[in-house]
């Protein structure tokens, strides 16, 4: 078993590119990346990808290059970043492969997500009578959540203004104004508590990162940015997700705690020794909540957290550097691979107006998707 | 337990649950949800919905109906109900399940 290194970044910027096609942007990414890491397409040994709906990630080596690689394609939901890393990290991490890419792109059309109930295996009364709805979820399971702890919806609206700030500074964010909190609560409220602003939307993007075994990296002189662990996750029994016309009584567990649990014991580090981290924030209130479930904060502390701005670009715990999901749009292919970019570019201290204030040793990522996948990455510099 | 009873009835043993219980969480829904699968009353109306507990049986996702949306709270005595969903062009009302606030305790 060897240690596993990024040595490579690349990504297309996020947002809608109407000239390109996902595959295309997934080209671009995997070009930026080569090029980032001063390899060529034919370096590469191994590669995963994939996208959700913008095409067969393997059919790019008609454009880069018919190497003969084994290039695997990826399909996980929101968590498809997460499980091309996943294989690439595996791969190279057994001593079989020393240089591959994890990447990921996607295109969705406008207002896409059309769920259709007998794909989730669902009667079809449950899409007539209206409870077909993804934004639905999130804002029940954030509603007793915030009852429970007691979280109010300008803590909300604070969480978004920060995403939107944090946007504008990252060139590959696709929503670059910031926004108040005032315009955030006061914005169209679509499913109580939860206003549009506190929501991001389906987008376009592609990202691709480079990895390396210990060997190769010390060769190639890139030794600075060091995968301490990833974990990918389903969910665990009586887990509240997505469509679900019903729930156990005796409640089970978040798949989030379990990959991060997972990540942690792997790293042999703790919550408190990370510096920078990116969560899933599909909307406001995921960001609070996985704050507690990926064991950064006692339920209920977020409210304190957001209020002294200890989540800030010059915070104690940055989160969400580069505007997450609510800035970047949530192209689900490239979502999670795009938080290992940014948390790369953190620990090069690469982020220009972004960086954070601290000094950045250990970086976490965590991306969660429907019905119930967690991947979690530790990187350390 | 599960809900609702799938179609494999030979898996499953069909149960009665209770018809009352209390509200575990809610929300509303504010626009039309994308139509299909959606086939409610046009012009849309909103309308809350949300999760009632049924004491020692399960949690069960419903329309709540005959409700402020301001008087929504965790915890509120829910009872079973009915609420029209829409009328088709023969005349014919379609209904859905739903829970509303308790009327009385039931004691």
């Amino acid at each position: 078993m060897t240690d596993v290194f990024i040595v490579g970044i690349g990504i297309h910027p996020f947002g809608r590119t109407d000239s390109l096609t996902g595959l295309q942007q997934g080209e671009f990414a995997v070009r930026a990346a080569l090029a980032d890491a001063n390899l060529s397409w034919s370096d590469m040994q191994i590669a995963y990808g994939g996208s959700d709906a913008a095409g067969k990630a393997d059919t790019l080596v008609a454009q880069l290059g018919q190497t003969t690689l084994p290039f695997v394609n990826v399909l996980n939901g929101c968590a498809t970043g997460g499980a091309a890393l996943f294989g690439a990290y595996s791969a190279i991490r057994s001593g079989e492969f020393d240089l591959g890419i994890a990447m990921g792109f996607d295109k969705h059309p406008r207002g896409a997500f059309d769920p259709r109930p007998a794909d989730w295996g669902l009667p079809e009364w449950y899409g007539e009578t209206g409870l077909m709805v993804t934004t639905q979820f999130f804002a029940a399971k954030l509603r007793r959540y915030m009852d429970l702890y007691g979280i109010t919806p300008l803590t909300l609206a604070r969480v978004a203004e920060k995403a939107y700030h944090n946007g504008s500074l990252a060139p590959h964010a696709w929503r670059r104004t910031t926004m108040n909190v005032d315009a955030i609560l006061g914005s169209q409220m679509l499913n109580d508590p939860l206003t549009k602003f506190m929501f991001c939307s389906p987008a376009e993007g592609g990202v691709a990162l480079i990895l390396s075994s210990e060997k190769k990296a010390r060769e190639l002189g890139r030794t600075r940015t060091r995968i301490k662990a990833v974990s990918l996750r389903t969910r665990p029994r009586a887990s509240f997700e997505v469509f679900a016309p019903y729930l156990d009584l005796e409640r089970g567990g978040s798949v989030s705690t379990i990959a991060s649990r997972a990540a942690f014991e792997t790293a042999g580090i703790g919550p408190q020794e990370i510096d920078v981290a990116q969560l899933q924030d599909t909307e406001s209130g995921a960001e609070i909540m996985h704050m507690a479930e990926n064991g950064f904060c006692v339920d209920g502390d977020q409210e304190q957290w957001l209020a002294e701005g200890r989540t800030r670009l010059d915070g104690a715990l940055p989160i969400n550097t580069d505007g997450g999901c609510l800035a970047c749009g949530e192209p689900i292919g490239a979502s999670g691979l795009r938080q290992v970019y940014e948390n790369v570019i953190q620990l090069r201290g690469a982020g220009g107006a972004r960086q954070v204030a601290r000094k950045v040793r250990n970086a976490y990522s965590h991306v969660y998707g429907a019905p119930g996948v967690s991947a979690v990455v530790i990187l350390q510099c | 337990m599960v809900f609702p009873l799938p179609d494999d009835i030979e898996s499953f043993e069909p149960v009665e649950l209770p018809s009352r219980g209390t509200l575990w969480s809610y929300t509303v829904q504010r626009f039309p949800p994308k139509s299909p699968p959606y086939r409610g009353a046009e012009p849309f109306e909103p309308f809350a919905l949300g999760y009632v507990e049924l004491p020692g049986a399960l949690i069960v996702e419903s329309r709540l109906t005959e409700v402020n949306f301001d008087a929504l709270r965790l915890g509120l005595p829910m009872e079973l109900t009915t609420a029209a969903l829409r009328t088709d062009p023969d005349g014919c009302v379609v209904l859905s399940y739903a829970f509303r606030p308790a009327r009385d305790t039931g004691a």
